[in-house]
This record gives C-alpha cells, structure tokens and sequence, in this order.
C-alpha cells in the first residue's frame, strides 16, 4: 500500500517538474537555447498571483491573468534586450551567460521588492483531494489539476505548431533561420512569439508550483528549474511529449529512490540513473537521433 | 611565413606569463609597503584559485570544445582530498610548505582520476548532453561529499554514509570529515606567493599542451571530429586527455582553495552547479579558448562584487546588470562592428591586414 | 576581440588603482591595528548619521547574507543590529560615545565571509557581530582569533565557531546544547514513545542538533523510529520523509531545522491526514510570521526557543513594536539574537570602561575580562552569562503555538 502511495507522490511531484520542462522544451526546441532564466520567471509569475491575490485581494481568476500577461511581457523583453543581440553571435554560450545574467537579475529585483522572508501561497486549485482505500491513499486537487493542465497544455502546442501558420513558421525557424528569412519568415517575430509562449507557461507553472508546495521565496524558481531542465534532457530536450514523459519519470524516481534507498543520498541518485540513461541513449528518452553531416 | 607564426605565439605567450608576473611584483610591493587594503590582501588567494580554474576550464570548453557545467565538482574532490591529507598528516609531518606541496600533488591526482573515470563513459556524449552530465556528476560529487563522514583512530580509518556516530569511534578517535559539517581547522598554508607558482604551472601545462602536437589534435577534434576521426586521430584518448587535465588543475585550485579557508564545507554556493556555471561565465566573457582573456575576466568578475559593497543591498542586481552588459559589449556581432568602426587603431591608420 | 581584451585590461587597472586607493586612504595602518582616530573621518562618510561629539566612536561591524538563499537571516541580523545601535545613539551611546555601524554581505558563502570580515577591517572595525551562519562564522572567527579582535556571534551555533578561538563568544545556544536540551525534554516529560526526525543533512546546524539529539536519545525512555534527511537541492517535497514517519507510528516529530521548511512540512502533513505533535528547536522560531501563512497548521508545535516575537513581556513587545516599525516586517529570532548582541557589546564595554582609542587588541582583552563578569537580561535570555569558551548560559523556554500565538509552558 505504501508503494502505491510513494508512487502517487512521485507523480504529483514529476508533473510539476513537467509542466515547467514544457516551457524549458519549447524554448530550446525551436530558439535552441537553454533560457536558464526560466526558473525565475515562474518565480515572478508565483509572485505577482501572491501580489494580487493575497495582497490586493483581487480575484483569483484575474490574479492568474495578470500573472500570464506580465511574465509573457517580460518574456518578450528579456528577449528582446538580452537574447536578441546575440543571436548571431559567434559562440552559442555567449547567450547561455546572458540568461544566468537575467536570472540572478530578476532574483534580486525580487529580493528588493519582495524580502527574503518566506510567503505562504495559496493554493489557486480548490477542487478537493480524492481519498481512497480508507484514506491511505491521497491524491491532492493540485496534483489533478497540474496533470491535465500538462496534457491540455501539451496537445495545445503539438496542434499549434502543426497545423497553425506561426506553429509552422517556428518549425521552418528551427529548422534553419536563414533559409526561413529567404521564404519570408520574419524570423524575429516568430522567435519573440516563442519566448512570450514559453514565459506564459511559466507564468502557469509558477502558479502551480506554488499550489503544490506553497512556499515562495526569490530563489523559489532555481532549483526546480534545474531539476525540470534535467527532466527535459531526461524526455529528449525540444521533444514536447518527452518533457511530459521526463518529467513524471523523473518525480517517480526521486520519491522511490528517497523511500527506498536513502532520503540523504536522492539527488545523487536521480542524477546518477539520468547519467545511465543518457549513456544509453544519448538523446534522452524521445529525443531525435542527431544526424552528423560531413 | 611558419617561423613568424611561432614568433607570434610565442610572443603572446610571453605577453600572458608577463602580465602575471608583472601583477605578482606589484602586488609583493604595495603589501611589503603596506599599501593594500586587507581586503585586497585577502582576496589574493581566491583571485588565484579563480585564475587557476577559469584557465584548466578553458582547456575543456575553448580548447577541447565541450562543454563541462560540472567544473566544481573536481575543485570539491581536489579540495577534500588536499584538505583531508593535510589534516593526517598534521603530526606527521611537521614542515608546513613539504606537506602543503604533498597536499597539492595528491588533491590534483585525485581530481585528475575522478576527471579520467568521469570522462570515460561521458565524452562520446555531445552539446548539451554532455553539459547535463557533467552537471550532474558535479552534483553527485557534491551530494556524497555532504553525507560523508570519515573518523580516525588507532584502529585506522573508519567511513560511514550515514552519520558520525555509525564511525564507531574509539575514545581517542577524530572525525575528520563530518558529514555537511565538512572538515574543519585546516592548516592555512595557501599564500599568494604559491598561489601564483601555481597560476604560472597552470599555464605552462596548459600553453605547452595547447601548442604541441597534442594539442593540435585535440583542437582538430573541437573544429571538426569526423576529419579528424578520419586522418587517424584517437579521438577518445585526446579527448580524456584533455578533460584530465584539466580536472586535475581545478583540483589543484581545489587545495590551494580549502587551506585558505578555515573551515571547508561543500555548499550549493562554492561546489555546487552555481559555481560551475560561474567559471563558465569567466571563460566565455574571456573569450572562449583565449586564456589570456580567461584570467582577466576571473580577476574582474571576483574583483566587482566586492567593489561594488558601497552599494550595499543593490550590489549583486548592479552586478547582473554589469554582466549582461558587458556580455552584450564582448559579444554582440552588431557592437564589434560598431567598435571596429571606431577604434583607436582606426584612428592612428594602423590597420593590420593578417591577423 | 583584441581590443575588448585591452579595454579590460585597462578597467582591471583601474579597479586595482581604485582598491589600493581606498585603502591608502581609509587603512594606512592595518599593520598596526588601526585606532578608530585615523579611520573614522573615512568611515563617517559612508556612516553617514553618526557624528560623534568628541571625534572618536565605537565601531562595530556585522556579517550575514543579504543577498542569496539565506537571505532572511541576515538581512534580520543586520536589522536587529541597527535597530539597536539606534536606540543607544538616541540615549546618549555608550558612557557617551557614539557607535558606527557598518553591515556586509557575505552570500552564506565561507570565502565570500571573510572579505566581508576584510572590508570591515579597512574600514576600522573595533568588534563584530557575526557572522550569521555557523560556516561563515567559523571561517571568520580563525580571522579575528588572528587579529585579537573581539566577535559576538548572534547566531552562530557550531561549537566550532567558539572552540579554540578566545575572542569568540555567543548568543545563542550551541548545537549539542539544543540537541541535547530537546531529547531531555521530551523524555522527562514523557511527551512521546515514538519520536521521528526529520532533518537537513546539508546544513551545518540542522545535522549538528540531530546528531546530538541521537545521542542523547538513547539514555531517555523514547525511540526514534525514524530518522529521514533532505538536502538543500530537494526541499520542497517531504511526502516521503512523512509518510515513513507516519508508517512507522510516530506520535512525535522532531524537526531541528528552520521554519521556512518546517511550513512546508506542516501543510504537507495536513494534507495526507498526518496529526503528530511537532517539535522543534529555535529554528522553527518565526513559523507564524511566514506571510499568510495559515497558522492553524502550526497548531499545537512545541519548540524550545530563547524568543517569541508574541511574548508578551514590555521587552519584546517595544522590539517587535520599534522593529515594525523601521523595517516593515516582523522580527524573528536572528533579529533579537543580533540586538542582544549589541547590548551585550555596550554592557562588556561599560563594564571594562574600555574606550575608542585604545587599539582593537586592548579592547577585545578588555571585553574579554568583563564578558567573564557580566550578565544581561535581553529578548533572548533572562541573566545571560558567558562561560570562558565563550557558550552562553541561559534557560530555554519552551513554547506551545496554542490559539495562534507562542505561549510558554509552565
């Protein structure tokens, strides 16, 4: 019975982990870059639902739209100012330090604004937990509504960028920008859209972050940022459904590894069983096989 | 026409070992006049261990060119072991700078194995892939070394992964490694004067390396691995090669960081993936696979912070501004044109045609 | 590329010349150990708000992370700090000298402590109060144990932080001590048969009580039935760490950790229908005032804790009241651990009527001398007196969260 639990508790932390891999996954599939600033902006969009719900006391609804409208904004800016220059850069990392430069930004203009000290979130999901086998077995409302918010979520951008024109224009992009910019892409728009898509699902992964393990602090974003990067390695990174899949994969194997073997020695477990897989198959689990040219 | 290409090089390389050597003497001077402040004189050390580490990073990222995010994971092994010997062999033997030397050599080794062992399995790995691996060792390193803990007493050596009690210890026995609580009370025997012997090593492997033929085919792996693979190149031994070594220098700066500071902990701050990730930053605003360009950059990112103090809470937000700016500045293709535009040596008319 | 390497050069010539600048002008004599007469027109500049009627002040420094994950401890410590060095200006200083006061960063990071330990030193610090976290405060007092300057540690808890080095001293209570204290407390009063525990194997203070606690656990009539840890890379996820607890029966858990964890795992225990008693050491301190936290999941915590910022003494009420006041936020137990601090300061200094001028080795032999004579009543403490390691001796009280509010159990 208690496996079953374990399991369950697994899930529910792995579909947190997805919902933010599915930001990370979409901004490198089609950027090709890995926005190591997404972490931080799901922390300003827990914020600002902490801002306007808890403080304003505006409704949850609206809290949750101003939360999307102002991390896609924001999105669309560090973009714009961060990222966009250097795009045709000579190194690929030059924009990998960018965006650790943005992100230790956005956490101390939220030190500044918001304190250090810890607030209690509340949870923006009230639909009840499900209780079975006498109450052995809890599965909490946040966890529901996090797993079909990854699927709605991941079946919306699948359909996006196949059958929509700007879905397609973002592949083309991915693809290759210059051969894009010839067919009359305009390649900075579509990329600009990318990054106000990725931040909007951050905006939405905060707020359920924050719903499931209520506690917000400026450096709330970091590290389940990383753990989600590497959920999206795990899935295949720019696969959609692999950052789904890595995701509740990799939530599974922390809880069991924590039960079961050693709550002190987890993250060494977690990272040493992605080591294997990667070592096993080097493009993740959904990952597609890099064709090298001569 | 081959000959001036050497003399080039050379000369660079001359111009690298002249401007540590030149820093060295000034800053001997100002300290034997006492014109430094103590901070400046405590930040000696560190600028070294900085140094040290942005260079043997740049052997992976600029010369091999893979990308390692767990660069800290060998400091912390070389640190540990370094700071281990020194704290058995404290009794044993009595001459502070032998025991140091010897705590150097055994730090880099070990690191150097880890780095070997690590690299084996990892390095047919590419991009980003391998970036997450060598995260994740890093992180795994760092993991076992906070539930490690290991005693000594006249039975020998105990270990344990769990706590200091399940050692066993006798009654005269020491826990040496204890656990989150890492080692405490290791001798300072890092100055800045074999902080700078050691900044000179560093570049003296990596240099000669760089230029030899060796090195050669080691860059011919990073410009193009199937060419390479096909005129005959060992493709995995170059790449272990270099990936070693440059291990074993960051375990180097390891040592040279753990006996300057009293106690040694492994944190998320100083061997956790935030301090990889900022060693990376040091060589990419450098200049990836300029190790001049290395050194500057490790000496200005450590220096700002702490020039910045005046500015009390706002310091570290100023300081992520100052970094994306002057990654736009170094990086951008739109900037270098404009600076090339209007440079100095526009302005005298001494433009150069080869470079 | 080139020209970029030249442009840096040229800005790190310029920060070195600045550096060595400053410090010509602020530290000519470190060597000597600095008198604060030389010193204190560079300092007062930055001071600010200060201005001492005779030409000489007291300068007292502090350390902990402003910036960082541990931000919240001292950003505390360095409020609690100024709050009080205000109120003693405001009253006249100390045998009527005014006191300097300067705060620095140091990230929770050793390295980044001991330049922060630096800067002060150049700005002619005369005794410290730090550094806020037990690793950073071990790697400072090696330093200041050099320089015979004198250290009063708000809160850090190691024994090594006052071990070996003479001019270190505390506020709060060491590690073992709390551990210790816990596991007697709970068997002398019986409060439970099966204990688990849940700690931060990553953390110097949380692995420091636990493994004391173990210890002690065995010569007291109760059984740990489980011991789980979590690292600060995986905290936010306790449902494991719980349900083993759960599973095995524990009527207690014992969590020597910080409350911004300790909240998580309250909500989290609530929600799988886990009711044990939880208990906690002075970590846990300043769960209540987690904003919008729900403070009925707290209830019914006991903690053994110097401070409660609800106590309703003329005391705590005026500091929590001041503090709110200054900065906005309610304090928590480092806050009065760093106030304390200072008053400790002026109470050691007005005993061994020590005076500004004399070097910063006098002064700290002085202090030394009188912190062996001293007591204090402070938030933390009632008679806090000082033991020649440098341990504080005082009473814990311990608390129960009834009603919403901390109330002391008789």
């Amino acid at each position: 019975m208690s496996f079953i639990s374990y399991l369950i508790n697994g899930i529910s932390l792995g579909s947190v982990y997805a919902i933010i891999a599915l930001g990370y996954t979409m901004v490198y599939g089609i950027a090709k870059m890995l926005n190591f600033a997404h972490g931080d902006v799901i922390m300003v969009g827990g914020f600002t639902v902490f801002f306007a719900v808890s403080m304003q006391g505006l409704p949850t609804a609206v809290g949750i739209l101003l939360s999307v409208v102002l991390c896609t904004l924001l999105g669309i800016t560090i973009e714009y100012i961060a990222y966009r220059p250097l795009r045709q850069a000579a190194s690929s990392l030059a924009v990998l330090i960018t965006a650790i430069g943005v992100s230790y930004f956005l956490q101390n203009m939220a030190l500044l604004i918001f304190g250090a000290n810890t607030k209690a979130f509340t949870s923006v999901v009230t639909l009840p937990a499900i209780k079975l086998a006498e109450g052995q077995i809890i599965i909490s409302g946040e966890t529901i509504v996090t797993i079909i918010s990854c699927i709605i979520i991941m079946t919306g951008l699948t359909l996006f960028i196949n059958k929509t024109k700007a879905g397609q224009a973002m592949l083309a992009v991915s693809e290759d920008k210059g051969a894009a910019q010839l067919m009359g892409i305009n390649v900075n728009g579509t990329i600009s859209l990318t990054f106000a898509i990725g931040s909007a699902l951050a905006a939405i992964a905060g707020m359920l972050l924050c719903s499931a393990y209520p506690s917000l602090t400026p450096y709330t974003g970091s590290m389940p940022g990383i753990k989600a990067f590497v959920a999206a390695v795990f899935g295949g990174i720019g696969s959609i459904p692999g950052a789904l899949i890595g995701g509740v994969i990799l939530g599974i194997i922390e809880i069991l590894s924590k039960a079961y073997i050693s709550s002190q020695l987890a993250d060494a477990i977690v990272f040493m069983v992605l080591i294997i897989v990667l070592l096993v198959k080097p493009t993740g689990i959904l990952g597609k096989k890099i064709q090298e040219k001569v | 026409m081959k000959k001036m290409k050497i003399n080039k090089k050379t000369k660079d390389n001359i111009i690298t070992y002249g401007i540590v050597l030149v820093a060295y003497i000034v800053m001997e001077l100002l300290i034997n006049t006492g014109h430094i402040s103590s901070l400046m004189q405590g930040l000696l050390v560190p600028l070294c261990v900085y140094v040290i580490l942005a260079v043997s990073l740049n052997l992976t990222v600029g010369i091999l060119g893979e990308l390692s995010l767990g660069h800290a994971g060998f400091m912390c092994v070389g640190a540990f072991t370094g700071a281990f010997f020194s704290k058995c062999t404290q009794n044993a033997i009595p001459a502070d700078l032998l025991r140091f030397i010897l705590a150097i050599i055994i730090g880099a080794i070990a690191a150097g194995i880890v780095g070997f062992l690590i690299g084996m399995p990892v390095l047919r790995l590419r991009g980003d892939y391998l970036a997450i691996v060598t995260l994740a060792f890093g992180e795994i390193i760092k993991n076992i070394i906070n539930v490690l803990y290991v005693g000594k007493d006249s039975d020998g050596f105990h270990f344990s992964l769990k706590d200091s009690l399940s050692l066993g210890l006798k009654e005269d026995g020491e826990v040496i490694i204890n656990g989150a609580q890492g080692i405490t009370g290791t001798p300072k025997d890092s100055t800045f004067t074999i902080g700078i012997i050691l900044i000179v090593l560093t570049l003296i492997i990596v240099l000669n390396l760089i230029h030899s033929r060796d090195g050669r085919a080691i860059m011919s792996i990073r410009d193009n691995l199937i060419a390479a693979e096909s005129i005959g190149i060992n493709i995995t031994k170059y790449k272990l090669m270099a990936f070693s070594v440059s291990a074993a220098l960051a375990g180097m700066a390891g040592v040279l960081y753990a006996h300057n500071l009293n106690s040694l902990m492994a944190t998320p701050k100083n061997f956790g993936y935030n301090m990889s990730i900022m060693i990376l930053v040091f060589v990419v605003l450098g200049g990836i696979g300029n190790i001049r360009g290395s050194i500057i950059s490790a000496v200005i990112l450590t220096l700002l912070p702490e020039l910045l103090r005046g500015l009390s809470n706002y310091r570290m937000l100023i300081y992520s501004v100052i970094l994306i700016v002057m990654m736009l500045f170094n990086w951008s293709p739109k900037l270098i044109n404009l600076r090339e535009k209007y440079s100095f040596k526009r302005l005298f008319k001494k433009t150069r045609e080869v470079q | 590329m080139k020209k970029f390497k030249k442009g840096m050069s040229l800005v790190l010539v310029a920060a070195m010349i600045m550096l060595v600048g400053c410090s010509s002008s602020t530290n000519t004599n470190t060597s000597d150990n600095s008198s604060s007469n030389e010193s204190a027109e560079a300092g007062t500049s930055e001071a600010g708000e200060t201005s001492a009627s005779n030409g000489s002040v007291f300068k007292i420094g502090a350390i902990g992370p402003s910036t960082g994950g541990a931000a919240v401890y001292g950003l505390a410590v360095q409020n609690g700090a100024d709050l009080a060095i205000k109120e003693i200006n405001a009253a006249g200083g100390i045998n009527g000298t005014l006191i300097e006061y300067n705060f620095q960063d140091d990230e929770c990071d050793n390295e980044k402590s001991i330049n922060a330990y630096n800067t002060l030193k150049d700005w002619g610090m005369q005794m410290l109060v730090g550094s806020t976290t037990s690793g950073c405060c071990i790697a400072v007092a090696a330093e200041s144990a050099n320089d015979n300057l004198f250290q009063i540690t708000p809160s850090g808890s190691s024994v090594d932080c006052i071990n070996s080095n003479d001019n270190v001293y505390q506020v709060c209570f060491t590690d073992p001590n709390q551990g210790v204290g816990a596991a007697q407390y709970i068997g002398e009063h019986a409060v439970a048969q099966k204990v688990a525990v849940i700690y931060d194997s990553s953390d110097v203070y949380s692995s420091g009580i636990y493994e004391k606690f173990v210890q002690e656990a065995a010569n007291q009539p109760f059984e740990i039935v489980s011991a789980e840890a979590f690292t600060a890379d995986n905290k936010t996820d306790f449902s494991v760490q719980l349900q083993k607890a759960k599973d095995t029966g524990a009527e207690l858990v014992f969590l020597p950790i910080y409350y911004t964890e300790a909240s998580l795992i309250l909500t989290q225990a609530a929600a799988m229908d886990y009711a044990p008693k939880f208990f906690g050491c002075d970590g846990l301190d300043g769960i209540l005032n987690v904003e919008n936290f729900d403070t009925a999941l707290a209830e019914g915590v006991m903690l053994l804790t110097p401070f409660a910022a609800d106590a309703e003494d003329d005391a705590t009420k005026a500091f929590v009241s001041a503090y709110e006041a200054a900065y906005g936020d309610t304090p928590n137990q480092f806050a009065a651990d760093a106030y304390d601090a200072v008053y400790i300061l002026k109470a050691a200094i007005e005993k061994s009527g020590a005076t500004p001028e004399e070097s910063v080795s006098d002064l700290c032999e002085k202090l030394k001398g009188a912190m062996a004579e001293i007591t204090v009543d402070g938030l933390t403490g009632e008679a806090m007196s000082w033991d020649a390691d440098g341990a504080v001796n005082k009473a814990p009280k311990a608390m129960e969260i009834v009603n919403g509010n901390y109330s002391l159990i008789q």
